[in-house]
């Protein structure tokens, strides 16, 4: 009995003891020399490995950081400019502020607004949707509300409203990550500056058809008539395969491009409710604008 | 030589890991998700049972085995150590995976970042302790032919993970009844797999 619990203990220790030295040795020999400043960076990132930077996780975009040496074309989007700057104090190097971004959904084809004309019934993704076909209501550009973005979205900043069959970003959730413009597979998100005030105004369609078949099936699609193009005095807007687009950085708010639009399909933000004689032009937005004091 | 190559295509598609034994089911089901992390995870179990297997078959039998330790004196004759080779082969396992993760990471580091946190969860894989054992039980006669059942065990895991995954990926796009949907469906594919696999049974080799 003795010599059974002996000849273990001795033969596993052994085993143990040689396994021991050997990985020992082995890591001793094969040690791989990691710049200590990667943990660090690492540690300031916010650890959600989201991929809003353009790399595969917080740790990839730290080695790459230690790596290039400077800050040109890195931020992390989640932890914005507070993060980039402490990462910079760390590494002994500048950070450029970068105004925060935000995903703004370029469609308004809601259930309303652009009337569903078929029912679908295949599998409840947008990407298999997109492949099969234009869409409920019609439109080849517009939302198919299926909710591959709210999937995508690690940050809880979408939902679907089942009102309008349309997503909603929550903005103070959303890290501008860029997973749901990635996972829409019509490219209707887009990443804008928050601007002032989280004053923002955009083209709310991506249709480039001409305006007839664009109007068939959405009330308030663009039909590129051009009207904001002559109205906007910075700029600002132009007229691409009939469809507009506002330049985020060169428009000053002024937002008299959106009292032309014909169709309505310009959409301002958090804006202070316009004076009496005008409100009955521009139909509200799809968030409730607070109340302020200038007009 | 023949002999070899029967072990080997025998432990791929007769004895297959996954089929005939349901032997690491866990990151079978777990990590089968896209094709390319499945070859990932594949490769790195073809590689670490090709190692684990033939170390221990050494363990088995010049320390292990009744009347394995011999060697050192004729006193031994009558030591059976036979019970220790579950603890034995577990512990060898973790500390090969380790010593293959450092030197892995030193000369491949592009293979270290394509299998990064594969070979630390293969140290937990069934099917390697299982190899280990199968190998104890089936009484290969030499190193040789070990290695080669090692190998054949993880060809077959590989086969069988890349197989599911495809499967899966194809799956995405289905229309599956809403309780089967997710793992459940998973479950049948493996089990409709298998029962293919079956058809091999009747072969010998």
């Amino acid at each position: 009995m003795d010599n059974i619990i002996l000849n273990a203990v001795i033969a596993l220790s052994g085993i143990g003891v040689t396994a021991a030295v050997v990985l020992y040795f082995v890591a001793q020999k094969f040690k791989v020399i990691e710049d200590p400043r990667i943990d660090v960076v690492e540690a300031i990132l916010p650890g959600a490995n989201c991929g809003g930077c353009g790399f595969a996780g917080c740790r990839a975009f730290a080695e790459a950081i230690v790596a290039a040496g400077n800050l040109d074309n890195l931020n992390c989007p989640v932890g914005g400019n507070t993060a980039m700057a402490e990462i910079a104090k760390v590494l002994g190097l500048e950070a450029e502020e970068k105004e925060p971004l935000i995903a703004v959904l370029r469609c308004n084809g809601s259930l309303t607004n652009a009337k569903p004309k078929v029912k679908y019934d295949g599998p409840l993704t947008c990407a298999f949707a997109h492949n099969l076909y234009s869409g409920e209501s019609g439109c080849p550009f517009g939302c198919l509300g299926l909710g591959d973005c709210v999937d995508s979205c690690k940050f809880d900043a979408l939902y679907m409203d089942k009102a309008t069959g349309l997503p909603v970003v929550i903005q103070d959730n959303c890290v501008a990550c860029n997973a749901c413009v990635k996972a829409c597979p019509r490219g209707i998100f887009e990443l804008r500056p928050k601007g002032k005030k989280d004053r923002r105004i955009y083209v709310g369609c991506i249709n480039e058809e001409k305006g007839a078949p664009a109007k068939k099936n959405c009330e308030v699609a663009c039909i590129g008539c051009g009207k904001c193009v002559k109205e906007c005095q910075f700029d600002a807007i132009t007229l691409i395969n009939n469809l507009a687009y506002i330049d985020p950085y060169k428009c000053k708010l002024c937002r008299k491009c959106a009292l032309v639009c014909p169709t309505n399909s310009i959409h301002e933000l958090n804006f202070p409710p316009r004076k009496e004689k005008l409100v009955e032009k521009v139909d509200a937005p799809t968030e409730p604008a607070p109340v302020a004091t200038e007009g | 030589m023949e002999n070899m190559i029967s072990i080997f295509v025998r432990a791929i598609f007769v004895d297959n890991m996954i089929f005939a034994y349901f032997l690491g089911m866990c990151s079978y089901l777990a990590v089968s998700k896209t094709v390319k992390t499945s070859v990932g995870l594949g490769i790195a179990v073809v590689f670490v049972l090709g190692i684990t297997v033939p170390v221990n078959y050494l363990i088995d039998n010049y320390l292990l085995k009744a009347g394995a330790l011999t060697w050192i004196s004729s006193s031994f004759a009558d030591v059976d150590l036979g019970f220790l080779s579950f603890i034995t082969f577990i512990a060898v396992i973790a500390s090969i995976v380790q010593l293959v993760e450092m030197v892995v990471e030193k000369y491949a580091p592009a293979l270290y970042n394509s299998l990064g946190i594969f070979l630390p969860l293969i140290a937990v894989n069934c099917a390697v302790l299982g190899g280990s054992l199968f190998m104890q039980e089936r009484e290969y006669a030499n190193i040789g032919e070990a290695t080669m059942f090692g190998l054949g065990s993880g060809v077959g895991w590989l086969l069988a993970i890349v197989g599911i995954a495809a499967i899966r990926e194809k799956i995405r796009y289905s229309q599956v009844p809403a309780p089967l949907r997710g793992l459940g469906i998973t479950f049948i594919v493996a089990g409709l797999m298998g029962i293919a696999f079956m058809s091999f049974m009747g072969i010998k080799l």
